[in-house]
């Protein structure tokens, strides 16, 4: 074996690299950065165009020009102005629900059950991440269906179970992204230091004092971040309404409806969930719970 | 037995198969500071915790004040807790989390107010009270700590190693603040260190824990200069223990001795120990000068290893009346040598 040589170093390409901050940081990103502004950014941006554009009455083409009719529609039609207020509801319903769930399964698992209990838990939270989204959908679909399981089960009783509707919308769709609440729900009260809750009770507090007092605040930015996933992903769904809503529209089924027939109306009613999206992220940045840390 | 202020009875703690606290009696008195010594597993913090409620005991029972406080919660004990790393909440600000144990007792806004910028006053912390806690020293979050326990005037103060994570200066400024914070509340503060400086430091009676029991309870001097078992000795400050035939040798019966290192004088090996005295003789192998004191590592020709600690009274040239190597004769007074029991 020879000896190594100082001069020149032995790897030219990683030598080459170490003098050119530039040239290595646009080989660290340079990929991610493209999938980002070139396929992501760029076919939002595509979408807000095609927004302004509108469809031929008479032969149903779409004609490339500038109106806002689409967005004017989206404010003064009464049935897209009580869609939109609708899905706003289901999703922060689903949001809520998501939150009242996983905050005391959280603490459970992060500070009491036993290594054993908290991964079989943990295992469960994310096992319906393993099943396909349809999937999960007609099940649900095949509990509450007219001959499914708690009319079958209630029939006895003389009552019948709940049929398609909203709360089974939002039922389902809890079901569906709990997953993305109930984890950084968990792993942020596991990052709570035990001791914080033995301060807590000996200076006086009694359980449900302390989760709104301590847990609550100093997982704010965990709620929030689980939130964006089950808000956004709530309200952009459209199968569950189809499937488990019974006559339940939501701003998903305004889009699928238009899609082929007026691609301009469901493009500008594709804003609608993302303005309520930063709306939301902006409100929390507001309340500064996010700074405090 | 009369019952002490706090008191407990029999107090078993298992955590799953480890026996943490076994079979444990203990009085703490009145407006004592009360020091629980030993090493990491020793049982002694599980003690505290059993003491503040966050953890039940297995059997047995504890009792504060003459109540029964065996079955009750944390919140409904008289007593708080100055936790190791502080436990402040890091998203409150510092005045908030002093006022925390008030809020939960209802006490009116304007009231707790005030009383909370009266105990951060106390610690001298009140330009900090709008700050949180990650934006204060580590000194400074353990006045705070304090602050937070004494506003709410408990009976009885649990200090878990509050001092632990603080360096050696700001450690003993805070030695002093807590012994005169004790002195002036009049509360009972029961406190646990592993450090034996800062417990004889503070306490008036110190209990030394060893593997889930306490080997002994005493003050200070007690516990150093006559303690009642080998693991004591050891435990509290550098120790000479003699024992079965080294014992018979130098006093003539097989019982277990200890000697302190700073009783032991140096003298020539011709020199013959007094009437009252007892000596060995042996050669200097290490002689250690730390400042104020010179350690020397005398054995003997039977292989007996004896440790002697000498003030240094003299200017340093003039210290070096032995040095390694020389044959001397270490010799101590027959009473300051303590006979342990077994």
């Amino acid at each position: 074996m020879s000896a190594h040589t100082t001069q020149g170093g032995t790897k030219p390409i990683s030598s080459y690299l170490y003098k050119r901050a530039k040239v290595r940081l646009i080989g660290l990103i340079g990929l991610p950065m493209f999938w980002i502004v070139g396929v992501y950014i760029f076919s939002l941006f595509l979408l807000l165009i095609t927004a302004f554009w509108f469809v031929d009455p008479f032969t149903s083409k779409v004609i490339v020009g500038f109106t806002l009719e689409n967005f004017i529609s989206i404010f003064t039609v009464p049935a897209y102005i009580s869609t939109s207020i609708r899905t706003l509801l289901i999703a922060l319903a689903v949001t809520g629900v998501c939150v009242i769930f996983a905050v005391p399964l959280g603490i459970y698992m992060a500070k009491i059950a036993r290594p054993w209990v908290r991964n079989t838990l943990a295992v469960a939270i994310t096992l319906p991440l393993w099943a396909g989204y349809l999937v999960k959908i007609i099940a649900m679909r095949l509990v509450f269906t007219e001959e499914g399981f708690f009319n079958w089960a209630l029939a006895p009783l003389g009552i019948s179970g709940p049929t398609f509707s909203i709360p089974i919308v939002i039922l389902t769709l809890t079901y569906l992204w709990f997953p993305y609440m109930a984890l950084p729900v968990f792993t942020a009260i596991r990052q709570i230091p035990p001791n914080l809750f033995d301060a807590s009770s000996d200076m006086g507090a009694k359980g449900f004092t302390t989760i709104y007092r301590i847990v609550l605040p100093l997982i704010v930015p965990a709620i929030i971040a689980g939130s964006v996933f089950t808000f956004s992903l709530s309200l952009g769904d459209y199968l569950v309404a189809k499937f488990t809503g019974g006559s339940t529209q939501m701003i998903g089924s305004i889009i699928a409806s238009n899609i082929n027939l007026n691609p301009p109306v469901a493009a500008a009613f594709s804003m609608v969930p993302i303005a309520f999206v930063v709306i939301y992220l902006m409100v929390a940045r507001r309340t500064g719970s996010l700074e405090r840390m | 037995m009369g019952a002490g202020f706090v008191s407990l009875r029999g107090v078993n703690k298992f955590f799953d198969d480890v026996h943490a606290v076994a079979n444990l009696d203990l009085d703490v008195h009145a407006g004592e500071f009360f020091s629980m010594l030993g090493p990491s597993g020793s049982g002694k913090t599980t003690v505290l915790r059993l003491i503040a409620g966050f953890e039940s005991a297995s059997t047995g029972s504890i009792s504060i004040e003459s109540q029964d406080v065996t079955e009750l919660a944390p919140f409904d004990r008289p007593v708080n807790t100055v936790f190791q790393d502080y436990a402040l909440f890091p998203h409150m600000s510092i005045q908030e989390n002093v006022e925390y144990g008030l809020r939960t007792r209802k006490v009116p806004r304007p009231e707790r107010a005030k009383q909370a910028l009266e105990a951060i006053d106390s610690v001298k912390l009140s330009h900090l009270a709008q700050r949180l806690p990650h934006q204060l020293s580590g000194g400074q979050r353990q006045r705070i700590a304090l602050a937070r326990a004494l506003v709410l005037r408990p009976k009885v103060l649990l200090l878990d190693e509050p001092l632990g994570a603080l360096d050696k200066q700001l450690r003993e400024e805070m030695q002093v603040e807590l012994k005169r914070i004790q002195r002036e509340a009049g509360i009972t503060f029961i406190f646990v260190t592993h450090d034996q400086e800062e417990a004889m430091r503070m306490s008036d009676r110190i209990a030394v824990f060893n593997a889930g029991a306490i080997e002994q309870i005493g003050t200070p001097q007690q516990v150093y200069e006559k303690p009642e078992s080998t693991f004591v000795a050891r435990f509290l400050g550098v120790s000479n223990v003699f024992s079965d035939q080294v014992a018979q040798e130098i006093f003539g019966s097989p019982a277990t001795v200890n000697i302190r290192p700073e009783r032991i004088k140096l003298v020539a090996p011709s020199t013959k120990p007094k009437a009252d005295e007892r000596g060995v003789v042996g050669t200097i192998i290490e002689s250690s000068y730390i400042g104020a004191n010179t350690i020397f590592l005398i054995q003997t020709e039977s292989g007996q290893r004896v440790i002697a600690t000498r003030l240094n009274e003299e200017l340093p040239d003039q210290v070096n009346r032995f040095v390694t190597g020389d044959r001397v004769g270490a010799v101590w007074k027959s009473d300051h040598s303590a006979v342990i029991p077994t």
